[in-house]
């Protein structure tokens, strides 16, 4: 292959390497993993969501076929670790200990009291019917508000539900003024706009459902688990089980999703780590999708109490929000820190001048909540983007044009928001004016006029998000005020092999976003190698034993930037050497498209043949090491700030409340693409997921803490078959924090669409009355909501009885 | 998702499978295409001891004209019934049903007469055959007896079929000509339906000179809508005429609430789907 043709891997739509082997899944899933006199496990969990645990009778399981043993909360002591919160969000948030598997008290329905160990997976799953416990149940803490009042407490021995109260005022913070005296100003003179809007509950349902294989048989104790965290597992395990960190070794094999639901430390982990030392064998558990729905965690649930201030024109003068924030019976890892990662994202695209936010978090008897695609910035969007169009209703306008009248315009970047955050890029002009031309905006506007005017039983609603988010965690210094628990810098090492080949090392632990392809193209162009040299290494703490892994769209803002500079590291190595082999002086070497050649010559080498001579080693200059190997760990000073305009044409039945998308267009500007296969996957998969919060997910319990959306029967996920084609495109604004330009897209689709399609659903029913629906907009609700001009009422706390009842045969 | 141990038993014949009946008696659960009992089975809602498959019983497969019937064997998959002939020209209704049930890989897993035994007041082919006068031939250790379809369903999960019985064939009386439509209200397309209207109708005309109306999880079994039936009857296939009948849909059902709406979101529903449908299946 010559230089000239790999010059361009970055915007080229490179099918994924990684694919075949995900898709065929042959391929090392942690549940593939089989080692050498392995046992499994089965959990047994609390069917009460609050219940002191008064007995528990193993002899029964203990005596089935092939039962190893079966072990409690009280069978072990401090080995069993906890599960660690590690971002306190105020010095004071009260935070219950988090045993993996309590002996004592159980405080929601799916927490773990006992674990079966047997030589087979099926003969644990048997046994563990027979444990016998006996509980005496308690008053649960079920409703967001009530818990919130104290009313029914789901730690007894805490005294309270609340957990931290976290405030962001912009005039004690000195980045703008009082927004409780621009409220008060325009109550008299000119718009304040109140709603309160629900984040309902969520589940991440990835693909894979979470295993994990201890193997403590080697010098090091190995963990394999479904995670996106292998490094931050590998830190919690020694920080809480006393095993050191040079004796661990965690590895994420390939790992079929996350979506922020495998950015956690489980009790499932903890307790296989602990059995596994405790017998001396290798241990396997996985669980089934039921126990995926019931005990991984959950996303989202939060009340939203906001006020927005305005002039009678439309600028908007001020911005308060009141949260309350549903944490579960447990503060996850980064628990309470989610509502916190979307309190600088209300004032989202727009010029406020001030803002106040303030959440109080909560605990509930009910499965913890944590991060889930998007962590906090969803809800934010969704709250501004709603509220926006409140505002253009209330003046009279469209509502692009109250959104144009208060963002922050082009020239204006980098600009430096309410909140206190640079923005360093953007143009929402451009990107807004290129989704209305894709759209048809003004067609479908005069078709929606006209459905209006004939009476149309079927009427046409237009749903606008004109998002931004910040995303590429790090920096690591902002997440240290923020009394975060880790950084966010990212590593990266780069190897030549000596027959010229490439190893990445990345410690960003994809599962499955690509990074093996899109970081094989930048390393590609960056040492001038084909695309097919490189191999891509991660999520193995043995292997990439620097990194902090995959979440908040950082891999490759982040990563992808540490890769860059250990490239370059390895180019600047290699130079010396190449001047040497050359008989040239260094100052006289070029390098491009892989090549090292000697200025005004046509003298030069590869940099394969660079990389053979120093595995060699027989002819290097003096005093010059026999590698080329480079690292190097990237910090960014700011985060990326990708934005977008989406735009909904949805139809609404108004004889039934049924919902028929008609037309969905976005227009994303996430700077510098490297690959465009992959961001169209990430986009489309992304605006799904935020579409689905729209009008399909919720996790409903009923009044006894009970999870009734237990199954994909009555927890609805989208299939293709539910979507329609989307429009997207882009616009580019390249960051100025990473040398590459981009900007994160793992979860822009699902922080743009919730509220877009919304907005739609809202905009074809508003003239019936009605200004909110409470997601999912289901047809019930929007039939309600027609009806009575409300916000559709709750759901029905009953699940579809399929599989309830014995079946007559089918 | 690991069920309880069972044994397994593969007759190869309907005698030899009503004899592993009469043995195993309650302790065995039958398998047709395990569509339903399959997820029974791995969330240990049920733990039957013995299953019994009808698989390899070929007399159980296929798709026959018989006369002034055709006849559906019980273990015929929806796939196969979904695009046969005779059934699109003698049973649209059914056709039209098969195309909105589930998925394309649960059609060619799940058999018809399993759906149909399943009783799931929620399935796709309840009110389909109820509205086409199905016949349910049955078989015991006595013989077989044929069961009519009015009779059949009985409760949620429960239908004439005993203990010692297998349902063999289904015998729906040809309704050539008649036109049919489904309408199926979901939220997504694999689920069951919230609710679903079969509508079935005999035009001379422009009138609708017979008409046959079933609703699908209206009720712990599927329902014939027989006011709205006797409204429509010879009256004109106009919008009128139809939504007059159509206000008659939510008489003597009784809809569960669930997470997808309550009983009286699912009464008003019912009304609108069944105009649409009878529109659609009157041509109109």
């Amino acid at each position: 292959m010559t230089a000239t043709e790999v010059e361009n891997e970055i915007g080229r739509d490179r099918r994924r390497k990684e694919d075949q082997r995900l898709i065929t899944g042959r391929t090392r899933w942690t549940d593939n993993i089989v080692l050498p006199g392995m046992l499994h496990l089965a959990m047994v969990r609390s069917p009460f969501a609050h219940a002191n645990i008064t007995s528990i009778d193993t002899s029964a399981a203990k005596a089935a076929p092939n039962v190893v043993t079966v072990l409690t909360g009280s069978d072990f002591g401090e080995e069993l670790g906890v599960c660690i919160n590690a971002w306190p969000i105020t010095p004071d948030q009260v935070t219950p200990g988090h045993s993996p598997m309590p002996s004592d008290r159980v405080a929601f329905a799916g927490e773990i009291v006992a674990v079966v160990v047997a030589r087979s997976a099926a003969e644990a799953r048997d046994a563990a019917e027979l444990v016998d416990v006996e509980y005496d149940e308690l008053p649960a803490a079920l409703d967001l508000k009530k818990a919130a009042a104290d009313e029914t407490i789901a730690h007894p021995d805490l005294g309270t539900n609340k957990s931290a109260y976290w405030v962001f005022d912009s005039a004690e913070a000195g980045t703008g003024g009082s927004a409780d005296e621009a409220i008060a100003k325009a109550r008299t003179d000119g718009i304040v706009i109140e709603r309160e809007y629900r984040q309902q509950r969520l589940i991440p349902a990835f693909m894979e459902p979470r295993s994990v294989v201890v193997d403590p048989t080697g010098e090091q104790y190995v963990m394999y688990s479904a995670t996106q965290i292998p490094h931050i597992v590998r830190f919690a395990l020694a920080a809480t089980t006393g095993v050191p960190e040079s004796k661990i070794r965690v590895i994420a094999p390939d790992v079929g999703g996350g979506f922020g639901g495998k950015l956690q430390v489980t009790p499932e982990e903890w307790i296989a780590w602990a059995v596994g030392r405790r017998l001396g064998k290798p241990v396997k558990y996985t669980e089934t999708r039921s126990e995926s729905l019931l005990s991984g965690h959950h996303g989202r649930d939060q009340w939203q109490k906001l006020t927005l201030s305005a002039e009678k024109d439309g600028t908007v003068t001020g911005f308060k929000v009141e949260l309350l924030a549903d944490l579960g019976a447990y503060v996850a890892i980064v628990g309470g820190g989610v509502p916190v990662l979307g309190a600088f994202m209300f004032n989202a695209i727009y010029k406020f001048p001030a803002y106040h936010f303030a959440v109080q978090t909560v605990l509930t008897n009910k499965t913890w909540t944590d991060a889930y695609r998007g962590a906090g910035r969803p809800e934010a969007t969704y709250a501004i983007e709603r509220i926006m169009d409140e505002l253009a209703v209330e003046v009279g306008v469209d509502p692009l044009e109250i959104r144009e009248k208060n963002w922050i315009k082009h020239e204006e970047f980098p600009f430096t928001t309410v909140c206190g955050l640079e923005y360093d890029t953007g143009n929402y002009e451009a990107a807004t004016a290129k989704a209305k031309e894709m759209f048809g905006y003004d067609a479908l506007r005069a078709e929606q006029q006209q459905r209006r005017d004939s009476g149309d039983p079927v009427q046409l609603g237009i749903g606008i998000s004109t998002f931004t988010e910040m995303c590429g965690l790090a920096p690591s210094r902002v997440l240290g005020t923020l009394d975060y628990g880790a950084g966010g810098w990212e590593h990266a090492n780069v190897r030549m092999t000596p027959l010229g080949k490439v190893e990445v090392v990345t410690g960003a632990s994809a599962h499955g976003q690509g990074h093996e392809t899109a970081f094989s193209q930048i390393v590609a162009d960056r040492l001038g190698v084909p695309f097919e040299d490189v191999e891509v290494l991660h999520g193995d703490t043995q292997v990439a034993p620097r990194g902090l892994d995959t979440y908040g769209s950082r891999s490759l803002v982040v990563g992808g930037e540490a890769v860059v500079r250990a490239a370059d590291k390895v180019i600047e190595k290699a130079k010396p050497i190449a001047a040497h082999l050359l008989e040239a002086s260094i100052d006289d070497i070029d390098f491009a498209a892989g090549r090292f050649s000697v200025r005004g010559t046509d003298q030069g080498l590869g940099i394969a043949e660079i990389a053979t001579a120093v595995f060699a080693a027989h002819n290097l200059p003096d005093g010059v090491e026999p590698t080329l190997d480079s690292d190097a760990a990237y910090d960014p000073v700011n985060f990326s700030f990708p934005h977008g305009t989406h735009l909904c044409a949805m139809e609404v039945d108004t004889e039934t409340g049924a919902l028929t998308m008609r037309k969905y267009v976005c227009v994303d500007d996430i700077g510098t693409i490297i690959n465009p296969l992959i961001v169209a996957g990430q986009v489309h998969g992304g605006l799904v997921q935020g579409i689905a919060q729209a009008l399909w997910e919720e996790a409903v319990y009923d009044d006894s803490g009970t999870l009734v959306s237990g199954s994909f029967v009555d927890y609805l996920l989208p299939t293709a078959a539910d979507t329609i084609t989307f429009d997207i495109d882009h616009t580019t604004s390249p960051s100025t924090t990473n040398s590459l330009g981009t900007k994160g897209v793992g979860e822009a689709g699902t922080i743009a669409s919730t509220p877009a399609v919304v907005n739609a659903v809202v905009d074809a029913v508003r003239h019936f009355g009605v200004n909110d629906i409470q997601m999912p907009c289901t047809p019930e609700r929007v039939w309600r909501a027609i009806r009575t001009g409300g916000k559709g009422g709750a759901t029905t706390e009953a699940a579809m009885p399929h599989f309830e009842a014995e079946g007559e045969g089918a | 998702m690991i069920p309880a141990a069972f044994d397994y038993v593969a007759p190869s014949s309907v005698e030899e499978a009503l004899a592993a009946l009469a043995q195993y008696g309650d302790e065995a659960k039958i398998i047709a295409g395990g569509q339903s009992l399959l997820p029974v089975l791995r969330m240990r809602l049920n733990a039957p001891e013995w299953i019994i498959d009808l698989r390899k019983i070929e007399s159980l497969r296929g798709i026959r004209d018989d006369g002034d019937a055709i006849v559906i064997g019980a273990m015929t998959p929806h796939s196969v019934v979904g695009s046969d002939p005779l059934v699109q020209e003698h049973a649209a209704l059914i056709s039209k049903a098969v195309g909105h049930l589930a998925d394309a890989q649960i059609r060619h897993r799940g058999t018809f007469g399993g759906a149909l035994a399943h009783a799931d007041p929620a399935g796709d082919l309840g009110a389909p055959v109820l509205c086409l006068g199905a016949e349910f031939v049955i078989a015991g250790s006595g013989g077989t007896r044929t069961v009519a379809a009015d009779d059949f369903f009985i409760d949620l999960f429960e239908t004439a079929i005993g203990d010692d019985e297998i349902l063999t064939e289904v015998r729906i009386p040809k309704h050539t000509g008649w036109g049919a439509h489904y309408e199926k209200m979901v939220r997504v397309a694999h689920q069951w339906p919230i609710v679903s209207v079969a509508a079935t109708v005999r035009m001379d005309g422009g009138t609708i000179a017979e008409a046959r109306v079933g609703f699908a999880n209206m009720g712990s079994t599927a329902l014939r809508a027989r006011g709205v039936e006797e409204a429509i009857a010879g009256q004109p296939a106009s919008e009128d005429a139809v939504r007059t009948a159509a206000a008659r849909a939510a008489e003597g059902t009784n809809p569960p609430s669930d997470l997808n709406g309550d009983a009286e979101y699912k009464n008003h529903v019912v009304g609108v789907l069944t105009r649409r449908a009878l529109l659609a299946a009157a041509g109109s």
